[in-house]
């Protein structure tokens, strides 16, 4: 099976890798990167726990093929904090206890600040479709909600 | 499995037609992967068709516009004025799967996995969008409406993709309009799919296209619906025709998201709503 050779750059970093080609993007972020934020779920789309950026854009990394990553621009939830310092997302869901389990978690922390940077001010509605890809097992999605919220609203009032 | 990203169509059917076993292209693969990593179907070849020129391309083009074969349905509900021209379709195609699936989903991807449930096939039909086809044997252009012949089953040829999509010049006092009847209220697969497509002249509509989705094997473009219509300002009779014809066009299946008998009533209900919304639409941009 011959390897495909690949140059990305993953979180402002550049990267290689050799995959091959049936390997998602996911298998190579955990696998060959040791970046393991992302989640194995379902593994067809369904659950949102692998979610990443592809260039600014949303997607669920387990139906990307890690191929498809050359020259690409790839965030994952380990881009998300700066350093030492948690993104305000990070924080709020520490405060409101918007996690339990915490496989969900990664997924929803890089599509919510997708969202933010798409929309400062969503309504709860917006976020709850927006987050309609994301499940969670454990919380019944309120905390959830309300830390996406809470954390818009701070992010306005700095900016 | 091989993977190739060819710079260019011709390299992709190049590559399509000599390939040894089967062959599948990748646009946004929130089907195709999803099969490859179920192991319902891996496929020998593998054609990537996202660094070709033009592939991510939302132009006008002749009056109407042009869709690369790699738009995402997030970048259709971005374009402002294709959603303002076609609301029908572009709401079809964002009712699909997540946001996640709408940063890669395509349009031509919805049609070519053969689904007669996909929520853009019903909206690309009544907008009477047509299909650039490239293929050992050179291009050709059909009505998306020939394309799907049966559950998974295209009238591609091997070797041909799709290149883009026209849709077709708006013109004046004209408006499209899609529903969909799911259980939920998003991630859903439909049930039944409606997909009305009108043209005004004063109250009265002069030009009708009625598609209805997942009931039958596969999409169908309902004639009847749409004279049921023609020539009438949508009053209660014509809506009563409307969904008379919609529901006599079913030919469902009984499975556990629809009896024959639910879907059948359904597609009517959703017929008429659909042409009040797409008439309301018409009216409203007056």
């Amino acid at each position: 099976m011959s390897m495909i050779h690949v140059s990305t750059t993953i979180n402002g970093d550049e990267a290689e890798f050799l995959c091959d080609p049936r390997e998602t993007l996911l298998d190579v972020l955990r696998d060959k990167l040791a970046l393991t934020g992302a989640k194995e779920g379902c593994g067809t789309g369904d659950c949102g726990a692998c979610s990443v950026t592809v260039d600014g854009r949303l997607v669920c990394s387990c139906l990307v093929l890690g191929a498809e990553a050359q020259g690409k621009s790839i965030t994952t939830v380990e881009g998300i904090a700066e350093g030492e310092s948690l993104h305000p997302l990070q924080e709020k869901f520490i405060e409101y206890a918007a996690l339990q389990c915490g496989i969900c978690t990664p997924g929803i922390l890089v599509a919510t600040k997708a969202l933010l940077e798409k929309n400062p001010d969503p309504t709860e509605t917006e976020v709850r479709y927006w987050l309609a890809g994301n499940l969670c097992r454990c919380t019944g999605y309120d905390k959830i909600i309300r830390a996406v919220m809470d954390t818009a609203a701070d992010l306005r009032k700095a900016s | 499995m091989q993977y190739h990203s060819p710079a260019s169509f011709e390299d992709a059917v190049g590559i399509a037609a000599s390939a040894d076993g089967t062959t599948r292209f990748l646009a946004g693969g929130t089907d195709v992967l999803v099969q490859l990593r179920a192991d319902v179907f891996t496929p020998d070849v593998l054609i990537d068709v996202k660094n070709i020129e033009g592939v991510k391309d939302i132009v006008c083009e002749d009056g109407g516009w042009r869709i690369g074969a790699a738009v995402s349905g997030a970048e259709m509900s971005e374009n402002a004025e294709l959603a303002r021209q076609w609301p029908g379709l572009v709401e079809a195609m964002d009712l699909i799967g997540s946001t996640q699936v709408q940063g890669r989903a395509t349009l031509v991807g919805n049609l070519c996995n053969g689904s007669p449930a996909a929520d853009s096939v019903p909206a690309m039909f009544a907008a009477d969008v047509s299909a650039n086809i490239t293929g050992p044997n050179g291009e050709r252009r059909v009505a998306v409406s020939e394309i799907p012949v049966g559950p998974g089953k295209t009238s591609l040829e091997k070797g041909e993709v799709i290149t883009a999509l026209h849709i077709p010049q708006r013109g004046d006092n004209a408006a499209d309009a899609y529903l969909r009847f799911i259980p939920r209220t998003e991630m859903d697969i439909a049930v039944v799919g409606c997909a009305v497509n009108l043209r005004l002249d004063g109250d009265t509509i002069s030009e009708a296209r009625v598609s209805l989705g997942a009931v039958a094997p596969k999409v169908l473009l309902v004639d009847e619906a749409a004279q049921a219509i023609i020539g009438t300002s949508l009053d209660e009779n014509a809506l009563n025709a409307l969904a008379a014809a919609a529901s006599a066009a079913c030919n469902p299946i009984n499975d556990k998201r629809g009896t024959i008998k639910f879907r059948t009533h359904v597609a009517g209900v959703l017929a008429r709503r659909a042409a009040k919304i797409a008439y309301d639409r018409v009216r409203a941009s007056k």
